[in-house]
């Protein structure tokens, strides 16, 4: 089908891709004839990459999901957003808007759209008109407006953006003419560019989104997805592939190199590796530390490595008697051997964490050090802080493999014996995953090791976030509030100007450094294996797997 | 016939209610909701909480929700996923040839495979093949599919290169699940377009080996073991003795007077193992890729996508206890001394 589409969208000049592939195809015949080739698998047809993802998509309308998976299905290939992430970097550039103005008192934004943009068509679906401010205004008003019509046909929550502070923020979205969209906010906050190029952000249809709710499918919005992106949605089939096409229309016509994308859904690691290796796929979703090494044997295969945009720590509940004294956390924090944790957990795929956000963040203060791992000292300053036996506590650890720790309950079993040597008598105690994160964020627990990958490339998505007095009853674990952090945090959150925020949130760092609400441990290093036919892949810092600009030899 | 085949029919109504009462029990027994386990890290806000747990219809009392979950069900409603939206039965109908195409020829392999070791043994009895068959049987049933299944791609697919690692299909093949049978869909399109799909059906054909080998294994080991110790059984009974001493052929002897009565219990144990190729299917289908119900109630239970938990079951608990039901009565059929009793 995708086949017959393709020659339908090309002219005359392309015609000989069908050829190309027969050619193949009789070849491949020939090889196997020849008991040359085991299967049909070992010929690709030019311009198709198969990516072997980790799960199927719970849907495609970005808005409505939280994952990585979700995103590369839908925001990654079908759809843009106003401003986007440069390719493999937390930098934002222009999308669907071509350019921006920031009103001096930075709470009005006015975007530029871009012309002459289409959308995609399906059987049932074709444009009438090119992207204009009506499909900003439905992505974004369906989005704020619980009595919006689309909203109520097809109810739904939108937790990325409630989860940014969008859904207060934002006081209005206003059409000035079809090419122009102006935001205004109730509060300045800095980083409100970069959660626009969030993929949950990703600008719908309000054409197709009007035609749907005529015709009583407002839930197509979220099965056969519609966009300006690189690749055309072509076909699901759950939990086995799912098939796009490139975008010949699309509006930067660099950045489709690839006739076509299909997603290999494989949930197992050990067999990713094994259909990369055979070549069954092309890219996988990243391979477990264990895989790693015969990845890396294999001549056929290059693996991308890049320093993961994340942060692996255990956080200590400073509500409780113990941990809230300072001297307890201190030593805490220099009983554990990073190094020992560094190569038993991240197997050499980790990189030692000084400061509480990477070291890739802008705003990062270089100066913070990992505190030294010194058991003697840190048995002096339990015995200061009146505990010269130790004390008994809870060390909760991951039941499941995350990002930024891929075997929390190792990490907590070297973690415990580190404390017992100081005395300190951890009880390792884990839950089902989402018990866990509900019994952490009411603060059930003593130490815990948790972690976090940014979400925008903002610092305020780690500091105020994950250390802010706003998250104590959320995602702050230590459920530590220090106000004189806290006021240069929301003082960094106001500032637009980069080098001035910068400095508050360096100076922040050097108090959150200083009372060890924390401890960091390490930053996970993405390794990105790709077959060598692949070209320019980029490892993004977000986790996601992005194919426009990406090409097959 | 007739009431007997009536009594077993009675006998399934409590095992529904029994199923409806587990499934929904047992997956809310799992600590999370859907919105929890989707936040993850995030920090939850109670209000989008509250307004989502109110549109699943997860914030009602426990026995409502439970009798809203039999009302559904008596009017033919299996619900929507939480998650994708999707009804439970379109899911249900996209996955389900996968499982069933994949488990007939398990079941396929498990038989014919099964049945001439367990025979070759019992007329070989104490030989070094029956030794050596009844050894490979019990190693097989005591495989751990999930090592099995790698041992095997590693083997046949990366070190041989023989068969594919995972998956129904190559993905150069771009062929839409019109029956959602793979060997059907794949020989019809190469049919109609012999020349671009060629090679699909084979293809098909090349993926279906492992997985099928893998999750054939246990029902093979048993299916052997059971039709040996059953040939042995009948082959001491005297009309065998009878037919030897008639002067019949030894292969008449045993394919025709031993065989067929053995295989009665035989066909229950084969029954049973429809069970067993449901419970298989689940890490079957996780290794290989295979796109089928088992992989989607393991999806579903980590999601706590609580409609395709209760009703997936629920269908599948049914089709293994309608294939009981089957046997029982073809049972009757084969033994009258069954269906005659009390």
């Amino acid at each position: 089908m995708y086949f017959e589409c393709s020659v339908s969208a090309q002219t005359a000049a392309i015609p000989s891709k069908r050829e190309v592939e027969l050619i193949m195809k009789k070849t491949r015949k020939l090889l196997i004839a020849a008991g040359l080739l085991a299967s049909a698998a070992a010929s690709q047809a030019a311009g198709t990459l198969i990516y072997c993802s980790e799960s199927s998509p719970s849907g495609f309308d970005p808005a409505q999901y939280l994952s990585g998976a979700d995103f590369d299905a839908s925001a990654e290939t079908v759809f843009n957003r106003l401003v986007e992430f440069e390719r493999g970097s937390t930098k934002v550039i222009p999308g669907l808007a071509e350019s921006w103005t920031i009103s001096p008192d930075n709470k009005v934004y006015t975007f530029k759209l871009r012309r002459g943009v289409k959308f995609h068509s399906n059987e049932s679906f074709t444009p009438a008109r090119d992207f204009n401010a009506d499909d900003v205004l439905f992505t974004f008003q369906r989005m704020l407006d619980k009595n919006h019509p689309f909203r109520k046909a097809y109810p739904t929550e939108f937790p990325y953006f409630t989860d940014m502070g969008l859904d207060g923020n934002i006081s209005k979205v206003e059409k000035l003419d079809p090419q122009t969209v102006r935001f205004t906010l109730k509060n300045v906050d800095a980083a409100f560019i970069q959660n626009l190029a969030m993929s949950f952000a990703s600008i719908q249809s309000a054409e197709y989104a009007g035609q749907l709710l005529k015709s009583g499918k407002p839930s197509d919005l979220n099965q056969k997805p519609i966009g300006t992106g690189p690749f055309v949605f072509k076909r699901y089939q759950k939990d086995a592939q799912i098939r796009y096409a490139g975008n010949k229309q699309y509006w930067k016509p660099a950045d489709v190199k690839l006739d076509n994308l299909v997603f290999a859904i494989v949930t197992d690691p050990s067999v990713r590796a094994q259909k990369l290796k055979k070549g069954e796929c092309q890219v996988t979703v990243y391979p477990r530390p264990a895989d790693l090494p015969s990845i890396k044997a294999d001549p056929k295969i290059n693996v991308i490595s890049k320093p993961g945009f994340n942060l692996g720590y255990v956080a200590y509940n400073v509500k409780k008697p113990q941990l809230a004294k300072l001297e307890v956390r201190q030593a805490l924090d220099m009983a554990i051997n990073k190094d020992a944790i560094l190569s038993a957990v991240y197997q050499g795929a980790g990189q030692k964490a000084d400061n509480a956000l990477p070291p890739t963040q802008w705003s990062y203060n270089k100066a913070i050090k990992s505190s030294a791992y010194d058991p003697a000292k840190a048995k002096a300053l339990l015995a200061k802080a009146g505990y010269p036996s130790g004390f008994e506590m809870t060390l909760w650890a991951m039941p499941v493999q995350r990002p930024y720790n891929p075997n929390a309950k190792l990490m907590a079993e070297m973690m415990q014996a580190d404390y017992a040597k100081i005395g300190v008598k951890a009880k390792i105690v884990t839950y089902e995953w989402g018990e866990y994160m509900k019994r952490a964020m009411k603060g059930e627990h003593d130490a815990i090791l948790i972690g976090w990958t940014g979400d925008n490339g903002d610092p305020d998505n780690w500091m105020n976030n994950l250390y802010g007095c706003d998250s104590v009853s959320g995602s702050n674990y230590s459920k530590w509030c220090y106000k004189p952090f806290d006021d240069l945090v929301q003082k960094a959150k106001v500032t637009t100007n980069v080098a001035e925020r910068s400095k508050l949130y360096a100076k922040a760092q050097e108090i959150l450094k200083s009372q060890v609400p924390i401890t960091p441990i390490a930053h996970s290093t993405i390794n990105q294996p790709v077959r060598k036919n692949v070209e320019s892949f980029k490892v993004s810092p977000f986790g996601l797997n992005a194919f426009y600009g990406v090409g097959v030899k | 016939m007739f009431t007997f085949i009536l009594r077993r029919l009675g006998l399934l109504i409590p095992t529904f209610f029994g199923i409806t009462l587990l499934t929904f029990g047992l997956i809310r027994m799992i600590p999370g909701d859907p919105v929890e386990v989707m936040m993850g890290e995030r920090s939850l806000d109670p209000q989008m909480h509250a307004e989502a747990l109110h549109r699943l219809g997860l914030d009602k009392p426990l026995y409502a929700q439970y009798f809203d979950y039999l009302g559904n069900l008596f009017q033919g409603n299996l619900g929507e996923s939480l998650v994708t939206r999707e009804s439970v039965w379109t899911e249900f109908t996209t996955l389900f040839p996968a499982t069933l195409e994949l488990a007939l020829c398990a079941m396929l392999f498990a038989c014919v495979l099964g049945l001439l070791a367990g025979v070759l043994a019992a007329i070989k009895r104490g030989s070094l093949f029956d030794h050596g068959v009844m050894g490979l049987a019990l190693t097989g049933f005591s495989m751990p599919i999930f090592w099995w299944g790698l041992v095997l791609i590693m083997f046949f697919s990366v070190t041989l290169g023989w068969t594919p690692v995972s998956g129904r299909l190559d993905l150069m093949f771009d062929i839409p699940p019109d029956t959602g049978f793979m060997l059907i869909d794949a020989w019809r399109a190469e049919a109609a377009d012999p020349e671009y799909n060629a090679g699909a059906f084979k293809d098909a054909l090349m993926h279906l080996i492992l997985p099928s080998i893998v999750l054939g294994t246990i029902p093979l080991a048993v299916i052997a073991r059971m039709t040996r110790s059953s040939m042995l059984e009948v082959m001491q009974e005297d009309y065998v003795r009878t037919a030897r001493a008639k002067g019949l052929s030894p292969a008449r002897v045993i394919f025709v007077h031993t065989l067929r009565n053995a295989l009665i219990p035989v066909l229950t144990v084969m029954g049973l193992q429809v069970g067993v190729l449901m419970g298989g299917a689940v890490l079957t289908e996780t290794i290989f890729s295979w796109p089928g119900i088992g992989k989607w109630l393991i999806d579903a239970i980590g999601r706590r996508d609580y409609p395709i938990v209760q009703n997936g079951i629920l269908i599948v608990a049914t089709l293994v206890i309608l294939t009981n039901f089957v046997v029982d009565i073809l049972y009757g059929i084969a033994n009258p001394r069954i269906r005659h009793a009390k």
